[in-house]
């Protein structure tokens, strides 16, 4: 490893503080962002460590009763502690790495990075989370911007994910099976007005996105019989070795029908 | 160089060691505990799990400075006076070969029946086999690992 100062701000004040510096990075669970260092693929010359705040950790219900998580929340804990309010979302961090990558690995640090294959995304976009920082308020449609992209501005925390809780809701990921990372992830969510969001990651280039057409067929009629006849098109998915674009597209109608299906 | 204080196998140690330090090699090179080991180095395998205030994580993948005012247990810290029951159980249906992984199984191990049991959830075998997706083993294609687990589950 090369070599860089470790800095651990006993507030999120002094957390925003010390990112102001531009050669500064914020650091959360680490999960990615270490294996990224010792890749050399970012060379920060001063990391600020956030898992350690308080204040930006844990999960409580809002007066519009949506379910804020704090950004420094791991996803073990979100697996366990909003299986009872939002399951859909606890069933998707039960599936995120493995055990050990769960216990470090946190929400505010996966959104900030915004890797397209990431699952998070799929359940943010598809309930129209909003995306807070220290600084302001985020919608889901405005948050990511394509491939690790983000409005985040530099030195900008995620403080926090307020998530509208759905009727029912349910993710499916078909993973590549080395890395764990959704080939294919579909979050979808029947809202409380009764509108239907259908979230998809690790399908395109660009990230996680919408399956309007999907969203439509489901308001509807909430049934996997609803998207009979429905596909997604290949155009823009992304082609590698682990599946061409129109295997990803393939896979995007059945994890939707499978997660439809799963709803709880 | 920063001072860093943290417990490990319930003995309070300080160093002073850089902010790129990682904590497997805090424990392997700073303070001699080989027994964590360290596989694939990308946190892919497992061998370098360790705890952290009860909980596993992968010690390669962990800047030592994270680890501050926490709790470690490592696999040498396990046994008190005789061998853990994980341990035992591993010795008892051979859940091991080259006995590289083994470390890090054992301390996987035993988060997992403490979670379980700690949630009221049932270890069954399937369980098992899919909490064990971030410890990998070249030799014993797992079968023992599993019984070994499930052995130690009833007796832990």
């Amino acid at each position: 490893m090369y070599d860089f100062d470790f800095v651990t701000p006993a507030s999120l004040a002094e957390a925003a503080a010390a990112l102001e510096d531009p050669e500064a990075m914020a650091l959360g669970g680490g999960q990615t962002l270490i294996p990224t260092l010792r890749a050399r693929l970012a060379m920060p010359s001063k990391l600020v460590s956030l898992a350690g705040l308080a204040e930006i950790r844990g999960i409580c219900e809002d007066d519009d009763g949506r379910l804020c998580i704090g950004g420094a929340t791991t996803h073990g804990a979100i697996a366990r502690d909003a299986a009872e309010r939002f399951s859909g979302l606890a069933g998707l961090a039960q599936r995120i790495g493995d055990p050990a990558v769960r216990n470090r690995g946190t929400l505010g640090g996966s959104v900030a990075n915004n890797d397209p294959a990431a699952c998070y995304p799929a359940a943010i976009l598809a309930t129209g989370a909003t995306v807070v920082t220290h600084r302001r308020e985020i919608a889901a449609g405005d948050f990511f911007q394509g491939m690790f992209t983000t409005a985040l501005d530099e030195g900008e925390i995620v403080t926090e994910v307020r998530f509208p809780v759905p009727r029912r809701s349910a993710y499916q990921k078909f993973e590549q099976p080395a890395s764990r990372f959704a080939l294919v992830g579909v979050f979808v969510a029947e809202m409380a007005d009764g509108a239907v969001g259908v979230g998809v990651t690790g399908a395109a280039e660009e990230g996680g996105f919408r399956w309007e057409a999907a969203e439509a067929a489901l308001a509807a009629r909430f049934d996997p019989a609803a998207l009979e006849g429905l596909s997604h098109p290949a155009e823009g998915l992304i082609s590698d070795i682990h599946g061409d674009a129109a295997y990803r597209a393939h896979l995007i109608g059945v994890m939707t029908r499978r997660a439809v299906a799963a709803a709880a | 160089m920063t001072d860093l204080t943290l417990t490990v196998n319930g003995k309070r140690v300080t160093r002073d060691v850089p902010g790129e330090t990682l904590l497997s090699e805090l424990l392997r090179e700073t303070l001699r505990l080989t027994g964590t080991h360290v596989g694939c180095d990308t946190s892919q395998c497992g061998a370098c799990a360790v705890h952290m205030d009860g909980k596993v994580v992968k010690a390669c993948t962990m800047l030592a400075h994270q680890a501050a005012g926490t709790e470690i247990t490592t696999i040498e810290g396990l046994a008190n006076g005789e061998l853990h029951p994980m341990q035992k159980a591993f010795n008892d249906n051979h859940g091991l070969q080259c006995g590289f992984c083994t470390p890090g199984m054992i301390m996987a191990g035993v988060d997992m029946v403490q979670r379980y049991k700690a949630e009221g959830k049932t270890l069954d075998e399937a369980a098992i086999r899919h909490e064990l997706e971030g410890n990998l083993c070249r030799c014993t294609g797992y079968h023992n690992i599993v019984k070994s687990i499930q052995q130690a589950a009833t007796e832990m």
